[in-house]
């Protein structure tokens, strides 16, 4: 309990967790800390152990290394129904045999609570998701959307500090998804509470999220804001993950403490203000967002530094066009995304053109 | 996609439920016979024959054993069945499938072995024979039964149900009465029917088992000797396939219900029957 101290605000810390599975690690050596009222996300592909730590975090599943603590607390081994969590399952586990209402009204069966002061929490619980006078309805006529809620409803009227969400949109259709990422972060904003949600969704996490934690093969790559994962992956797995990224081969020139000359094959030559630990000579991975680059379509439009390209395919995708390009006389590909705006055709392929970028947009990879 | 059988198809069906139910049709016919002869021609209809089973105390001694011992059965294999069942489900454990497979042994087992084999290792443990081997018996023909029903009950529910409790605060014996129990009580209920059925019509064991408390179907072999009694057996036989029948359908209607309620579609429509 040394930690509690300095973690005064933090509402969850997980403690070097290591979770072994027979010769199968699934979490290896993970240390996090969520704020209280934050709404953080566990981002990372099937396996990556972010289901496992969610599991541990409501109780389901328990470390077999490290601690976990909720709100000071040491809960490591404190069974999930004596913990201040709730949780939204992957199915929604709403009960068949039970009604909207009772299912809702649940958890707080067991408070004894008289049945006009259970009913008036219930029904808050259902105006809060939007169900208001769905109580009586059989919970096995309910549409996907509205199990969803059910679930939603039946974890917050117990009042968590922690609501925890396994996947809680992937069942739904596209439409209805995002529509429910809306919903979910307004909910969150309104009642305050600290949500928790696995995710392998990259755009559900960085729409919804304040912070989330990337997960590779049981580790934790990178823990930031959704802008910060995006502007500043610290690797290349992250950085591909998180939306797309071009990865472009580069030399160090020179190194000090304030500039990083680098020589990006056929692009020139460089100078970033920026630290780094690369020497001279280091052969080094940049990385350019597709919406960093942009097609100069007409002779009087120029950027910061200029290039002349290829046009090797083109996806249509309505409001922007996204375009694989190569530079000219190499081999070096990359994707460019513009928009569609008034004035812009779409370019056919084979065609040339020129593509402009700035210094700012270029980050410097780590390789994995 | 053309889906009606073909006329010899059908033809064929048609002669397969004849092969299969124009021995039990016969029941009713002579049992509403007004002769004492089971014989063709049928010469009128009365009631006769059934009334004659009213007034015969051994047959009501008979039923009275029969029904108890069916009750007992039913709830000592549905209990056993229970255990079986939800650790088959719920857990893994070295051995499994080999358990269960030896479990499930007893439903193809010649029941006359099983009978005589019974007969010797009851006997050698000094116990007599009474209303009580005949259950025991009959609990072990019975188990594979409720096992096999109990286990799709288990099997089709969806384990974030049991988390989802334990999650909203409810231990371990709560969540039991109040998520799983409810859910497996229509499989519970057709076990509880099947095995009473199963065990209200057993003869062979029963035969042997039995001592001097005999069964429904001891009392009908017994009577066999009899040509005078014939119609009354045919009226009780009657009575006994309409019950069975009754009893069978009822468990296979809780059986659906449990797979529907319990969210599985798929395998609502096979029957263990």
């Amino acid at each position: 309990m040394a930690k509690s101290k300095e973690d005064e605000n933090s509402i969850i810390v997980v403690d070097n967790v290591e979770k072994h599975f027979g010769t199968v690690t699934a979490l290896d050596g993970v240390s996090l800390e969520i704020k209280a009222g934050e709404f953080f996300s566990l981002l990372g592909p099937s396996g990556c152990g972010k289901t496992t730590l969610l599991r541990m975090i409501s109780g389901f599943d328990t470390p077999s290394v490290g601690n976990i603590y909720i709100g000071g607390t040491d809960m490591t081994d404190v069974p999930p129904n004596e913990r201040p969590t709730n949780m939204v399952f992957q199915s929604y586990a709403i009960f068949p045999h039970l009604n909207v209402a009772e299912n809702v009204g649940y958890g707080l069966k067991k408070q004894k609570l008289p049945k006009d002061e259970l009913d008036r929490r219930v029904n808050e619980a259902l105006a809060l998701v939007d169900l208001d006078g769905y109580g009586p309805r059989e919970s096995h006529a309910l549409s996907g959307g509205q199990r969803q809620r059910v679930a939603l409803a039946r974890a917050l009227i117990m009042k968590p500090k922690v609501l925890l969400l396994d996947e809680p949109l992937s069942a739904l259709d596209k439409k209805l998804r995002e529509a429910m990422q809306g919903e979910l972060r307004r909910l969150q904003r309104n009642v305050g509470i600290t949500f928790v949600l696995v995710t392998h969704d990259q755009e559900e996490a960085l729409t919804m999220s304040d912070r989330i934690a990337v997960m590779f093969n049981g580790k934790i790559a990178q823990l930031d804001t959704p802008e910060g994962l995006y502007k500043r992956p610290a690797t290349r797995r992250v950085a591909s993950f998180i939306g797309v990224m071009n990865f472009i081969p580069a030399t160090v020139r020179k190194s000090t403490d304030s500039t990083l000359s680098i020589d990006i094959q056929s692009l020139g030559k460089l100078d970033l203000a920026t630290h780094s630990r690369h020497q001279a000579g280091d052969k080094i991975t940049i990385g350019i967002r597709p919406e960093m680059l942009t097609i100069l379509y007409r002779k009087e439009e120029s950027a910061e530094y200029e290039f002349e390209a290829i046009i090797e395919g083109a996806a249509y995708y309505g409001d922007m066009t996204y375009y694989e390009i190569r530079l000219i006389d190499t081999d070096i590909t990359a994707t460019v995304s513009m928009r569609n705006t008034a004035g812009r055709p779409i370019l056919e392929i084979g065609r040339k053109t020129r593509v402009g970028w700035g210094i700012e947009s270029i980050t410097i990879i780590a390789d994995d | 996609m053309q889906n009606k059988p073909s006329r010899s198809l059908l033809t064929y069906a048609i002669v397969y439920l004849i092969f299969l139910y124009a021995p039990v049709m016969l029941l009713p016919l002579f049992a509403f016979n007004d002769s004492a002869i089971i014989a063709l021609p049928l010469s009128g209809f009365t009631f006769h024959w059934f009334g004659l089973l009213w007034q015969t105390k051994a047959l009501h001694e008979a039923l009275y054993n029969s029904l108890m011992i069916a009750l007992i059965t039913s709830i000592g294999s549905t209990t056993l069945g229970i255990f079986a069942a939800r650790a088959a489900a719920r857990y893994e454990f070295p051995g499994k499938r080999g358990i269960m497979g030896f479990i499930m042994v007893p439903l193809v087992l010649p029941e006359i072995i099983v009978g005589v084999a019974l007969l010797v290792v009851l006997i050698q443990l000094g116990m007599s024979l009474s209303a009580w081997t005949v259950i025991i018996g009959h609990v072990l023909i019975c188990t594979p039964f409720s096992i096999a029903i109990l286990q799709s009950a288990f099997n089709n529910m969806d384990r974030s149900l049991e988390e989802a409790s334990m999650d909203l605060g409810e231990n371990r014996i709560g969540t039991f009465f109040r998520v799983i129990l409810p859910l497996v009580t229509p499989g519970i209920i057709s076990s509880l029917l099947i095995s009473f059925t199963i065990s209200l019509d057993e003869f062979i064991i029963a035969f042997f088992l039995t001592g001097t408390d005999a069964t429904l179907p001891v009392y009908i072999w017994s009577q066999l000797r009899f040509p005078a009694r014939l119609p009354a057996i045919m009226a009780l036989g009657f009575l006994m396939v309409v019950l069975s029948f009754i009893l069978l359908l009822t468990a296979e209607y809780f059986r659906r219900r449990a797979n529907r309620i319990t969210g599985n579609s798929t395998s609502s429509e096979e029957s263990i029957f």
